[in-house]
């Protein structure tokens, strides 16, 4: 395909080009290329192995029984009837794996099997392996159980109101797992300069990633004493860490993990999981390779999903709608454990400042145990909830002072190069461009507020929305100094390339990326370099795919150990062709004199030379994020080496009988710094706009809650393909895709994240789209028929046109947050630091 | 992997056999045709027959004939994909047809037949789970007798949900099924299969065997199917309207029959709807009267998809729409 | 409960014999997977209600979760694997490499041998023809806007087209 990027502005052209860049090359060669991903013939041949996919001779089959109640003790557990099955070769228990384990150093809150106390309904209680999978099932029915059940805790309210039964012994008290609290600037003087203020209370439901590939695992620990798994897994190193952990004393030397393709991750194969040590555990304990194979609804229970998140926002603007103040809460349903909790709850506080100037800001955020599957991060990790508020809230703000609402978000953007009233480092920003894109592209102006009437008799509507993303975390999961990424390539004189690095392709093309930046740099093509990724025994540690870390992260490390090994070969040749290194060019798989492309030599032959002359050629490279601004307890979540934008505007069809509708079309512009690969770059957009129309219009991690002679019965209410709804082929609306490049010097190439920004606007410029079409407010999300029917009705008799959590006392639960944790701006002359921080409460009362 | 419990497989050449092994067996036998909604029930556990009786190689149940009276009768195994392509259906059935495609998904129309749709299970939410989310709520009455029912608990009876498509509208259109028993074959009205149970949804004996559907020949009448449902795939309708008009020459209606799918344990009749309409001409006025009328009738439960307060108040829209579609 | 005893039956897969022992409860899918090792065909839920396993048979397009394999003995079995010809892909694979509608790649068998079933019927298929073929199929990476174009793509390359994917599909509008 030889399609010119119209986009992209070429390096030539601009000599301030923030990207490292060899200039004598001109153009770039592969770089923003709709170049093939290096594993796509075999995936669309069905030959990726995915971990399902792989046998071993004497495989075993494991099982997990899991608990069947929503908080209980267990009381006794009888496995004898399950051990006497033919067939059974293994049985594990809570007592066989007693140490706890945990994503993030504070909340190591998990077992592999509960050993006493179960949390809730999927909680994994006894692992029994077999030689077939149905004989390990029947097994698993034969196990009996007794239950002490505690009271269950389903929700946010009953959490807060609730301090016994404690579901761990940790945390701010009872069921409380984190308090937050924030401030930066001075709220009272903002909100005073205010000319208008409103407050407004949201409520996001938990939904979850529903990968299309269930996760599965294969365990085999051999006669030298040697664990190797293969799983599904975004993140290997972290699993390493994991079971080095609770398979102790077995050295972490001695374990080796590799992370086989996941069949979609979306951040729900980011933890460390039960099924995951449980089947290295039987691995050890039967001396056999065991497979573990989840089905649906196991995935379910793995969740680690959206957490549902309550939401009162108060916003004091001035007459022309700058934002003076936000003081914002956030209330996180975090089910039975800790997960990526922690990060998840700053997150909900973090980057609202990163798309609009926020001049003073106040941040509370609380997250409470309840007995749900564990919530966790998914894309657009605990920053879509807040996301939706504050964009359903600029919508009102505008509708109130009768502005536009895309002018209002233009007047309000966070200016580039810039630090936020929160401490985060803004690079490149080009969100500005991406609302004028969409404008005009969708006719926003002559369209908005018409109200036309399709030939069904629904009403047409528009909604704009906008969001920013995170390049990958500024700190790591665990606090250390080593680098975030590291890569290790390797020089043949066949003049093979072997990139290895921990990275793990989870769909998004991770494994590509190295190839296209290393085919840069050395002039090679991508699809000849040999990509070696996510095994702990052969590369380098990668923390893993999660908060679209990978293309700066690893880009940067793979670049470094690219341009170190081109300076190598380069200073071989330059020898034997006596020019002066920098003279050396690498392109089309030759390198030669820039100064005249005819003397040169192919690549194999330059590596040859340059062996010939210093020995084997490996070089490495790494990458660890700039040291963030923010200084204060808590400014660990949040910074970013640089944001990705998106604008969006969406366009709805309301049938105004029913409150049913559909989303015939989206525009979408994303600024991604620099498309490494177009096409790629399009998938992930596109992907991202499919997953929040789902999230809008019909995805909920929706629970049973039944009680019977009393017995509570609180269980996920719809775990399966077809009963937790997303949307088909024929849900998805045509999509008009604007990519804006708009370079980051941090990023490999100027590029910056791509695939997860874009599915933050959507849910809010559905809800936005609504209210133009129809002019009710749903202030929930999904925003589902029944409560757009629900607003359209109460707008019918006169009420309040509007649908959404109550914003008294009986929606928001009554919290104590302590004392905030007091931080100047930098308009203040602050300097990231808090001034009574020592005096942080840590134990707030109620 | 979810995998099937084992049974022994039987596959008779005639219906004549197939009766018989299937009342041989008793309690212990199920007939299968294409399998979508007995496999799944079965790796769920809901049903674990230890003789399966396909139906693949029983011949009479593949034909399809337009009649000389002009009836169209199908065989119970006509997949629901030929059904959807078969141009006789869609030049005079078109409602018919329309509930037909609007089944599942493409993939499981290649493999649905009619007849499995015609005798599907009724659904429930707290009942069409795995064994072991069911073993979290300690069953229901629909899986072990002396359980409750989850969703109405004072209840001696179950209210799961009628959930086929074609049952509405085939109900409406007063078509004809013909079964064979051990005493050889019955014909009887669609409505006269089914009874308003969620457990015994069905009035034939387990071992008869449906062999035919016989829709009525083209004439005075129209016939529509309106369902709702939140993709436009994949999912059961949670509330499904079929209507069947007959016209005199003039515009007035002579007979009306609006059954109502997902709003029960059987397609119900709205009755109050079906008098206001009979000798009267469909305007605007009386489609939006009938409509209204028939918000009682539909018996929504929670437990199906969406709103159980929202599905009933859109059923009188829904209703409206397809006595509209039979204009 | 015994287990049944296992039938001998010879599978025509791909054009291929295979002959495979199996008990008569075991699916189409967990014989291709488990006894032919043949596991480019998918499952993610084996309740018919994702389409990762979609196979064909006799060219019709069934999910093979929810097909007995003694049902498909004697019949054209048609999987993934057998798309390619020798180490050249089809040209649908093609323009599905091409366009990166395959992000993970997991559901993409599926989609494969939904669309080529469509493919075989239609030469010329319209967007919404297209859609209604894969309403049994789901994704979740691509927003299936990129599969879409790789079989409109692929169709035109085989009616003998010199067909491009368009500007706008790579590099956005
Ligand atoms: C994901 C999914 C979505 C679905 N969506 C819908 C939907 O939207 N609408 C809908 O109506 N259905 C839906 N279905 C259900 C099902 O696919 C269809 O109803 C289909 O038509 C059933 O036909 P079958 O031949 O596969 O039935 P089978 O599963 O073979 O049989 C169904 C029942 O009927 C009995 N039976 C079958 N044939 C006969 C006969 N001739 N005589 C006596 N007994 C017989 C069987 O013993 C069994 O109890 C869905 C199924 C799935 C898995
Ligand atoms: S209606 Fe009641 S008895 Fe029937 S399936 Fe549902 S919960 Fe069970
Ligand atoms: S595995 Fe999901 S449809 Fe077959
Ligand atoms: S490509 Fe991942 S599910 Fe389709």
């Amino acid at each position: 395909m030889a399609l010119e990027n119209p986009n992209t502005v070429s390096p030539k052209d601009r000599d301030d080009a923030p990207w490292q860049h060899d200039k004598k090359k001109g153009e770039l060669e592969h770089i923003g290329k709709p170049i093939r991903k290096v594993d796509a013939r075999s995936k669309v041949s069905g030959l990726t192995q995915f971990a399902d996919d792989l046998t071993m001779p004497r495989m075993l089959h494991m099982k997990l029984l899991r608990s069947t109640m929503a908080h209980a003790e267990l009381a006794h557990i009888d496995t004898s009837k399950a051990a006497a099955l033919p067939g059974v070769k293994g049985i594990l228990t809570g007592k066989d794996m007693p140490t706890p384990f945990g994503i993030l150093p504070v909340s190591q809150d998990e077992h592999a099997l509960c050993p006493d106390h179960v949390r809730f309904v999927g909680d994994p209680i006894v692992a029994i392996a077999a030689t077939e999978e149905e004989t390990a099932w029947d097994a698993c029915r034969l196990v009996e159980v007794d239950y002490r059940e505690l009271r269950t805790i389903g929700s946010i309210q009953e959490a807060a109101a609730n301090d016994e039964p404690r579901l761990h012994d940790y945390g701010v008290r009872g069921n409380v797992h984190r308090l937050e609290n924030l401030e930066f600037g001075d709220l009272e003087d903002g909100f005073k300069r205010a000319d208008h203020i409103r407050e407004d209370t949201f409520w996001f439901e938990g939904n979850t990633h529903l990968p299309m590939e269930q996760h599965a695992s294969l365990a085999h620990f051999d006669k030298d004493g040697k664990l190797t798994i293969w799983s599904s897994t975004q993140t290997p190193h972290y699993l390493h860490r994991a079971l080095a952990r609770v398979l102790h004393p077995l050295p972490a030397n001695r374990i080796r993990v590799i992370a086989t393709p996941n069949g979609g991750g979306f951040g729900g194969k980011s933890d460390p999981f039960n099924h995951e040590i449980c089947a290295a555990k039987m691995s050890m304990l039967t001396g056999r390779p065991v497979k573990v194979a989840l089905t649906r609804e196991e995935v379910f229970w793995c969740h680690r999903g959206r957490h549902p998140v309550l939401m009162r926002s108060k916003i004091g603007v001035s007459k022309t709608g700058r934002i003076t103040a936000l003081d914002f809460h956030s209330f996180l349903d975090g089910g039975a454990y800790g997960s990526y909790g922690t990060a998840s709850t700053f997150y909900t506080g973090a980057l609202q400042t990163v798309t609009y100037a926020v001049e003073n800001y106040h941040f509370r955020g609380a997250r409470f145990f309840t007995n749900k599957a564990p919530c966790g991060p998914k894309r657009g990790h605990g920053t879509v909830q807040p996301r939706f508020a504050m964009e359903v809230q600029l919508d009102k703000v505008a509708c109130d002072l009768n502005i536009d609402p895309a002018k209002l978000r233009l007047d309000n953007l966070a200016p580039r190069e810039s630090v936020t009233a929160n401490y985060l480092r803004i690079g490149s920003m080009g969100l500005a461009a991406c609302i004028e894109k969409v404008v005009e592209g969708s006719g926003w102006n002559e369209r908005r507020g018409k109200k036309e009437v399709t030939k069904e008799g629904r009403i047409r509507g528009l909604g704009i929305a906008c969001s920013s993303y995170l390049s990958g975390a500024g700190l790591p999961i665990y606090w250390n100094g080593m680098p975030h990424s590291g890569v290790q390539l390797q020089l043949d004189r066949s003049g093979l390339c072997t990139v290895f690095c921990g990275s793990t392709d989870i769909g998004q093309g991770s494994d590509s990326v190295l190839g296209w930046i290393v085919g840069e740099v050395l002039g090679i093509n991508p699809l000849d370099i040999k990509v070696v990724t996510a095994d702990t025994d052969l590369t380098p540690v990668d923390l893993g795919s999660y908060s679209s870390r990978v293309t700066v992260m690893t880009g940067n490390a793979a670049m470094q150990a690219a341009e170190r090994a081109r300076d190598i070969v380069a200073k071989g040749v330059a020898k034997k062709l006596e020019i002066p290194a920098v003279r050396v060019v690498f392109a089309e798989g030759r390198v030669f004199d820039a100064e005249d492309p005819d003397t040169g030599m192919t690549f194999q032959e330059a590596v040859g030379v340059a062996e010939a002359q210093v020995g084997t050629i490996g070089t490495v490279g790494s990458y660890t994020p700039p040291k963030s601004a923010a200084k204060f307890r808590g400014g660990g979540v949040g910074p970013s080496p640089s944001y990705s934008y998106s604008a969006t505007v969406v366009e709805v069809e309301v049938d105004p009988e029913t409150g049913i509708y559909s989303v015939p079309k989206v525009w979408m512009a994303h600024d991604i710094g620099r498309a490494l690969n177009a096409a790629v770059a399009m998938g992930q957009i596109e992907g991202s706009i499919y997953m929040g129309l789902g999230e809008a219009m019909m995805e909920e991690m929706a629970y049973r809650d039944r009680s019977h002679k009393g017995k509570r019965v609180f269980l996920h209410k719809i775990p399966s393909m077809l009963e937790y709804k997303s949307p088909s082929a024929l849900e998805m609306p045509d999509c008009v895709t604007y990519v804006v490049e708009e370079p980051d010097k941090n990023g490999p190439f100027g590029a910056k994240e791509v695939g997860q920004g874009p599915l933050l606007p959507i849910m809010p410029a559905v809800a936005n789209a609504v209210f133009d079409a129809v002019g009710v407010r749903v202030d929930e999300n999904p925003i589902s028929f029944e409560k757009v029917f629900a607003a359209i009705q109460a707008k019918n008799e006169g009420k309040d046109p509007r649908y959404g959590p109550a914003g008294d006392e009986t929606g928001i639960p009554d919290v104590n947050f302590g004392e905030s944790l007091k931080i100047k701006t930098p308009w203040q002359g602050g300097d990231g630091t808090a001034w009574n921080e020592p005096k942080r409460t840590k134990k707030a009362k109620k | 992997m979810l995998r099937l419990p084992p049974f022994t497989y039987h596959t008779p050449k005639n219906a004549v056999d197939a009766v018989r092994i299937a009342k041989e067996y008793g309690r212990e036998a199920m007939y299968v045709a294409g399998g979508t909604d007995l496999y799944p029930n079965m790796k769920r556990r809901h049903q674990t027959p230890a003789q399966v009786i396909s139906l693949r190689d029983v011949p009479e149940l593949h034909s399809m004939e337009v009649l000389e009276d002009g009836r169209l009768q199908i065989g119970a195994m006509v997949t629901l994909t030929t059904l959807e392509f078969y141009p006789h259906l869609k030049a005079h059935y078109a409602g018919f047809a329309h509930a037909v495609r609007e089944i599942s998904t493409p993939l499981l129309r290649n493999m649905g037949t009619i007849g499995g749709n015609l005798l599907l299970d009724t659904r429930c939410s707290y009942y069409d789970q795995s064994h072991e989310w069911r073993e979290s709520i300690d069953f229901c009455m629909k899986s072990k007798a002396d359980a409750i029912c989850w969703v109405a608990p004072g209840s001696p009876r179950c209210w799961a949900v009628q959930s086929s498509d074609s049952v509405p509208i085939i109900c409406a259109m007063e078509a004809e099924i013909e079964l064979a028993g051990v005493d050889g074959m019955r014909t009887i009205k669609g409505d006269d299969l089914y009874q308003d149970d969620g457990i015994q949804y069905l009035t034939k004996k387990p071992e008869e065997l449906l062999t035919k559907i016989t829709l009525p020949a083209p004439g005075n009448w129209k016939a529509s199917y309106l369902k709702l449902r939140r993709r436009d795939t994949y999912d059961f309708p949670v509330l499904g309207v079929g209507a069947c008009l007959w016209f005199a020459a003039d515009g007035t209606i002579e007979k009306a029959n609006v059954r109502l799918g997902g709003a029960g344990s059987y397609a119900m009749p709205a009755t109050k709807t079906e008098e206001l309409l009979v000798g009267k001409k469909l305007t605007d006025e009386l489609i939006a009267e009938a409509g209204a009328a028939a918000m009682k009738p539909a018996r929504t439960m929670d437990n199906t998809d969406l709103d159980v307060y929202w599905r009933k108040k859109v059923a009188p829209i829904y209703v409206a729409r397809a006595l509209k579609a039979c204009r | 409960m015994t287990e049944p005893n296992k039938v001998l039956a010879t599978f025509q897969v791909n054009g291929e014999p295979h002959e495979v022992a199996f008990v008569p409860h075991k699916t189409l899918l967990e014989v291709l997977r488990e006894e032919m090792t043949l596991t480019g065909t998918k499952h993610g839920c084996e309740l018919g209600e994702c389409g990762t396993c979609t196979v064909q048979v006799d060219g019709t397009p069934v999910l093979s979760c929810l097909v007995l394999a003694v049902d498909a003995v004697g019949k054209n079995v048609q999987t993934v694997e057998g798309l390619a010809c020798g180490s050249d892909l089809a040209p649908l694979q093609d323009c599905m490499a091409d366009l990166g509608a395959a992000q993970c790649g997991y559901c993409t068998p599926g989609i494969l041998m939904a669309a080529d079933a469509l493919l075989k019927d239609n030469v010329r298929p319209t967007r919404d023809e297209i859609k209604e073929a894969l309403a049994g199929n789901l994704c979740r990476c691509t927003g299936y806007l990129k599969i879409f174009e790789a079989i409109e793509l692929a169709a035109a390359r085989m009616r003998g087209e010199d067909a491009e994917p368009s500007k706008e599909s790579i590099y956005g509008s």
